[in-house]
């Protein structure tokens, strides 16, 4: 009681500046399902209209499920392939003597720092030679490529902590170097493993600049592109009871995902294998 | 199984660890590694598993020569210093895991799990996980993972350092008696001389990649080949004195200590004597006059340390009783059989 009297006033302070952001996710949920008179902020009327795009094809560019299907594609695909390459590329940089590996190390760290907006040309008249422009494929293999560094990094920092005994042990007992890293090694940065997927996962779904230059199609577009036209098509007229209708369509899974999820995703920043 | 080291040769880098090392275990021998730290006894340890790999030498388990085959071939037991057990696996499959690599059937499996767990006196912890045991436990696990597949050599990397006092003592006799039990050969790695003392037929003291000593642990407490031997056994440790042969006796500042008969005709001249402090109090007579500058209660003894007129330290321990207060003057003397005498250079005279 006492405890919680004296931390009255930090509380308070809390709720008055964080108000304004409450504030705005209350009005973005009301206001998708309702209408308000101009200059009133109570709404008038209950009404399903600014949800039309999920059954009308021609509000938005292409369909909503066509772009929700990609973005799907786009995200999971992105962190099976990061997580899987993440794990033995990590595991060599951890374990493993290899030449140039100090090389590749800071070569890691380097990618990951690098601002992927200066890159974005060169990645386009690349793709743009391989034929892949405009393909969810191009995308992915451009935003796999950019979230690997930080895969990397994050799962050596896993294996790092594992003894190196567990491993010599394993030998020891008879079993191969792959024997010993799949059944004594892998269980222990497994906290870790589930992390990056779903951190990677959500790097994916919320993904923008690159589908826009890389994928600009109707085709091939993701849920953050389509959110986007209604702000920047300049032929329509801003609708922005719709736009927040489907920045909540798009925002949900990511918000389900992190209720579902948040406690392996902890384990990134907390980076220790307690099992 | 004999395990033999022939002229075994470690270098890391350019710094050489080990050159031109010999040791043989015989079968079913448990050998001590025992020295200072970065004396290369881990290192040795290590080779012998195949973990290093050796600049040079060969090595041996019976006739078997095993110099150059990786660790999984070599079939060797190793009980490392933290156990590394395997956390996310219970304790029957951490034992198990040997057998499951060389993919023996189940029942096989179920057999020798339960005949190493009870051994090694553990066969109710077997559906435990690692986390949930003390560490004389996890000890007894690690023991019985490295037993279960019958290695040829069992090797124990200060298997005792992570214990507390009691369960050290506990452990130090456990682990000799599941070694007879199994008349494994082993070799056991550690600083501490008790353990090593205490545990193992013979041992072999270290010091800077070289085995400086090997012997049973009384020859090498009663008879040590130089000062280092000499200083690195006992606790406490013992004291060296510098000395002149004068006539019949050792003279150091005003004092005289007989030389002892067996000795007489073999020093001579300057040399250095080693006391061990259980050779020096009043029952020896009152040849050495100090001042006790040091006095620890040990309980069942007592620990003085008296400062001679020179300044030499001389230890000396006994049964606790007439507690003697620091600065009191003493006249005690030296068991002149017991006197150790090295040369200048620290060997044994």
């Amino acid at each position: 009681m006492t405890a919680n009297f004296r931390s009255m006033p930090v509380i308070a302070l809390l709720t008055i500046v964080s108000l304004p952001l409450v504030i705005m996710y209350v009005f973005t949920l009301v206001d998708t399902f309702t209408n308000t008179e101009p200059g009133s902020l109570v709404p008038n009327e209950f009404t399903t209209e600014h949800w039309r795009f999920l059954w009308s094809p021609d509000v938005g560019r292409g369909s909503v499920w066509v772009a929700t299907v990609n973005t799907f594609i786009f995200a999971s695909t992105t962190a099976l392939i990061v997580t899987s390459i993440s794990v033995t590329a990590a595991y060599a940089l951890s374990r493993l003597d290899f030449p140039a590996r100090r090389f590749f190390l800071s070569g890691i760290i380097i990618l990951h720092a690098f601002p992927t907006i200066t890159l974005i040309i060169a990645i386009f008249l690349i793709l743009q030679w391989l034929g892949l422009f405009d393909t969810l494929i191009g995308v992915i293999i451009v935003k796999t490529a950019l979230e690997l560094p930080f895969g990397i990094w994050i799962m050596k920092g896993f294996y790092d902590t594992v003894p190196w005994e567990i491993e010599m042990a394993g030998v020891q007992d008879g079993a191969s170097r792959f024997m010993v890293w799949h059944k004594l090694v892998l269980p222990q940065v497994q906290p870790g493993l589930a992390a990056l997927l779903i951190f990677s996962f959500l790097s994916g779904w919320s993904e923008f600049l690159l589908p826009l230059v890389l994928a600009p199609g109707s085709d091939s577009q993701v849920l953050s592109t389509y959110l986007a036209y209604f702000l920047l098509d300049d032929s329509l007229e801003v609708d922005f009871n719709l736009f927040k209708s489907v920045g909540l369509f798009y925002a949900v899974p990511v918000i389900l995902i992190y209720l579902v999820f948040q406690k392996k995703l902890m384990n990134i920043y907390g980076g220790g294998s307690k099992g | 199984m004999q395990l033999k080291l022939k002229n075994f040769t470690k270098t890391f880098d350019s710094t050489t660890v080990i050159d031109g090392m010999d040791l043989t275990v015989n079968d079913g021998e448990m050998m001590a590694l025992l020295g200072p730290s970065g004396c290369g006894k881990s290192t040795t340890l290590f080779t012998i598993c195949g973990i290093h790999r050796m600049n040079g030498g060969t090595l041996h388990f019976g006739d078997r020569e095993v110099s150059n085959l990786p660790s999984q071939q070599r079939n060797v037991g190793v009980v490392f210093q933290n156990y590394a057990l395997y956390p996310h696996m219970d304790i029957r499959d951490n034992i198990a895991f040997p057998l499951r690599v060389q993919k023996l059937d189940s029942t096989t499996i179920a057999r020798k799990v339960k005949e190493i767990a009870e051994l090694v006196h553990i066969p109710e912890l077997l559906d435990r996980r690692p986390a949930q045991l003390s560490g004389g436990q996890q000890q007894r696990v690690a023991l019985a993972r490295a037993l279960v597949r019958k290695p040829d050599v069992l090797l124990l990397d200060e298997p005792l350092a992570n214990l507390d006092a009691k369960l050290r003592l506990e452990m130090r006799s456990e682990i000799r008696r599941i070694q007879l039990e199994t008349g494994i050969t082993a070799i056991l790695v550690t600083h501490d001389q008790v353990e090593a003392m205490s545990m193992c037929d013979r041992i072999a003291l270290m010091k800077d990649g070289k085995i400086v000593q090997l012997s049973e642990p009384s020859e090498m407490y009663n008879n040590p080949s130089n000062v280092f031997v000499a200083g690195f056994l006992g606790n406490p440790p013992i004291s060296f004195v510098k000395a002149q042969v004068q006539g019949d006796d050792f003279g150091f500042g005003n004092n005289r200590v007989a030389v002892a008969p067996g000795l007489k005709f073999r020093v001579g001249g300057a040399l250095q004597l080693g006391i061990r402090p259980e050779h020096f109090g009043p029952q020896f007579g009152r040849d050495v006059q100090g001042k006790i500058s040091f006095v620890e209660n040990q309980g069942r003894e007592d620990l003085y340390n008296v400062t001679l007129e020179n300044g030499v330290v001389i230890r000396s321990i006994q049964p606790a009783g007439t507690r003697l207060k620091l600065g009191e003057t003493v006249s005690w003397g030296v068991s002149s059989e017991n006197v150790l005498t090295f040369d200048l250079q620290g060997a044994r005279l």
